[in-house]
């Protein structure tokens, strides 16, 4: 590969990129809030909202992957593209490497882009169907001033990385790759621009099994190669906990439980933490589950309950659930050891009979 | 761990013959190089263009050089190969005359709504909200009225004449292009790749062009194909109703309303050019069907 641009040789020791230092997190998220307003009548007024993500906040350092599990519609992917500029946020804080983005006296998006990429879930509809995949992946270093055959140089450099011959791949169109291969190419796509954080949105959730264990291996090789963050975003909890070094678990739209990978699925502290974990599948026929963990969907998010919002659902309600919102504390104390849920039985002293004394 | 992902890249380095890039175009022509009935249309439309073009070297007499003695002739008369008209004029001569204000008629306004509802349609498509609510209520308007009708409406009021024909069908075929654009775009709106290039750090401008644009395009370009032949007739109608070119003007349409009156007398040549009419739409189908299926890259 003789053609491999310099900025795929670097090193992973040391990032030239780095502004923060070591100890400053890749982002700190703090107290983002998204609420899509719902219109009706004739005068298409405001009449409800969705709250999609509510007062999330947390934070992600360097090199490390935070994996993010949680039902459907808990609002992972609202907060992927929340942290993409895709969709404005409503309120709150993305302070990427040190700095703000957005607003003002923040980075420029521009600079944004460039940091933080995402890989779509859906292989099929993220690539041009009319576009040749060398030209799809080529397209973003062209956005930002590369000359076309440079560009297409860095296609080409990275389709390799990713595992696919620049020569036979590069000239097909979408439909003529298989679902594999296709997130292949988004992932070489989102590393075209030489991001340091990889959002990856539910990114081998459509894969086979087989497929998905070599685009995984994929990815961490990746990771070191070009000394990536990932958020990886994902409702397979197995996966989470074989890619991921911290865990942050969501529902209806908030933080329920954050911690090291190992703590949360061998000590989960929130109640519904220890539901979803109960909803995996295991290997030995004879721990079959019989009853659903969870019973039915989660609570509207245009109404969630008063309270903490699963109390619905906790066997182990009290009156104070229903009154008081158990807040996740500390949740911006940058400790990578820290384990913490917000749930009134982890609390001392907040009323449950349960909770520690 | 072991890594699953090395057996992968066996497929990826097994010998296989080198595909040189090919862009979409090349692509295109690709697939309809086989499709000879697409080839035919195509070769058939551009002869016809061709003649039309070329009528002043190319037609055998004046157009316009009556002959009170050779009025009517029949199909086959020395001289006069597809006969005459109702005033001795060679029906020939006309013909190939007659495809210049016709085939105008058919490409130059599709061309023209073309450009201004397909502007209008993916501009309402991409931003979609108040600017889509704006411009598709609009269009609406038109919509409410009948095509011929309308046609006849705008006609009416401007008056005859070649340009305000050509302004006519213009108007009349924009709102139509533009509900076709603006679909297309509005569904490639809401795909993925159009936010993995906004996260590039594209401009809405060069996303609409290397995105939108190409996927919007086929739909676009199909429809406006079959409306050519649609434009021809409504020409033909309009000129027919005495609404667009005025006589003596050599057109498909006026000769046929001319002569109309001879069809007892000589019922083929009066067909002449509704023949010319008939091929020229099916010919205009045809190409848009096999235009249709060449530009699905699925194929």
């Amino acid at each position: 590969m003789s053609e491999t641009p310099a900025s795929l040789r670097r090193l992973a020791a040391q990032d030239p990129r780095d502004r923060g230092g070591p100890a400053q997190p890749m982002l700190i998220v703090q107290g983002l809030r998204k609420y899509f307003p719902i219109r009706a009548g004739l005068l298409n007024r405001r009449v409800a909202e969705v709250k999609a993500v509510d007062d999330v906040s947390f934070f992600v350092m360097k090199g490390e992957t935070l994996g993010i599990v949680g039902e459907s519609g808990c609002g992972k992917s609202t907060l992927a593209r929340l942290l993409m500029h895709l969709t404005p946020k409503d309120e709150g804080a993305v302070i990427l490497d040190g700095e703000a983005v957005g607003g003002a006296g923040g980075v420029p998006l521009d600079g944004l882009r460039r940091s933080l990429q995402m890989v779509f879930q859906d292989s099929s509809s993220s690539l041009n169907p009319r576009l040749p995949i060398e030209q799809s992946i080529a397209y973003g270093p062209r956005v930002q001033g590369a000359r076309p055959k440079a560009a297409r140089a860095r296609a080409r450099a990275l389709m390799e990385k990713v595992g696919l011959n620049p020569t036979l791949f590069g000239p097909r169109y979408p439909h003529e790759m298989s679902g594999g291969q296709k997130q292949r190419v988004n992932i070489a796509r989102a590393l075209s621009l030489d991001p340091r954080l990889l959002i990856l949105d539910e990114a081998v959730s459509a894969l086979d099994k087989s497929v998905e264990a070599q685009v995984l291996n994929l990815l961490s090789d990746l990771k070191k190669q070009f000394n990536l963050t990932y958020i990886f975003i994902s409702h397979d909890l197995h996966v989470v906990r074989y890619i991921s070094d911290r865990v942050m678990v969501m529902y209806l739209g908030q933080v329920v439980e954050i911690g090291p990978s190992e703590s949360i699925y061998e000590a989960p502290k929130h109640p519904y933490t220890r539901a979803l974990l109960a909803c995996r599948l295991t290997m030995d026929p004879r721990e079959r589950v019989d009853a659903a963990p969870l019973a039915g969907d989660p609570p509207s998010p245009v109404r969630p309950p008063p309270g903490c919002r699963f109390h619905t659902r906790c066997a182990f309600a009290e009156d104070v659930c229903k009154r008081v919102a158990p807040r996740l504390d500390g949740a911006l104390e940058l400790s990578a050891e820290s384990h913490l849920a917000a749930c009134h039985m982890d609390k001392a002293g907040s009323g449950h009979s349960r909770a520690m004394h | 761990m072991a890594n699953v992902f090395a057996g992968s890249s066996v497929a990826a380095t097994a010998p296989k013959p080198v595909v040189q890039s090919r862009g979409y175009w090349a692509s295109v022509w690709r697939r309809m190089r086989y499709d000879y009935v697409t080839l035919f249309c195509l070769a058939l439309i551009l002869i016809i263009a061709l003649l039309a073009i070329l009528a002043p070297e190319v037609a055998p007499m004046d157009p316009y050089k009556s002959s009170m003695a050779h009025r009517l002739k029949p199909i086959g008369y020395p001289g006069h190969w597809l006969g005459t008209d109702e005033q001795g004029r060679d029906m020939l001569s006309r013909l190939i005359y007659g495809g210049r204000v016709s085939l105008a008629m058919g490409v130059v306004p599709v061309a023209l709504a073309t450009l201004i509802g397909g502007l209008f349609g993916v501009t309402a498509g991409y931003f979609g909200g108040r600017v889509n609510m704006a411009i598709m209520r609009f269009m609406d308007i038109f919509f409410a009225f009948p095509s011929v009708l309308l046609a006849v409406a705008i006609s009416g009021s401007l008056g005859g004449g070649v340009v305000n024909q050509l302004l006519t069908l213009t108007i009349v075929l924009i709102p139509p292009l533009c509900r076709v654009a603006e679909t297309a775009a509005s569904q490639v709106r809401t795909m993925d790749f159009v936010d993995a290039a906004r996260s590039t750090g594209a401009s809405t401008l060069s996303i609409v062009f290397s995105h939108v644009l190409i996927n919007v395009l086929s739909p676009i370009l199909v429809y406006a194909s079959t409306l050519v032949s649609v434009s021809i007739i409504l020409a033909s109608g309009l000129s027919f109703l005495g609404l667009g070119v005025s006589p003596p003007t050599a057109d498909w349409g006026l000769m046929l309303s001319t002569l109309r009156q001879s069809i007892y007398v000589r019922p083929l040549v009066s067909a002449i050019p509704g023949v010319a009419i008939l091929v020229t739409s099916v010919a205009f189908n045809l190409l848009s069907d096999g235009l249709r299926q060449a530009m699905d890259v699925r194929q």
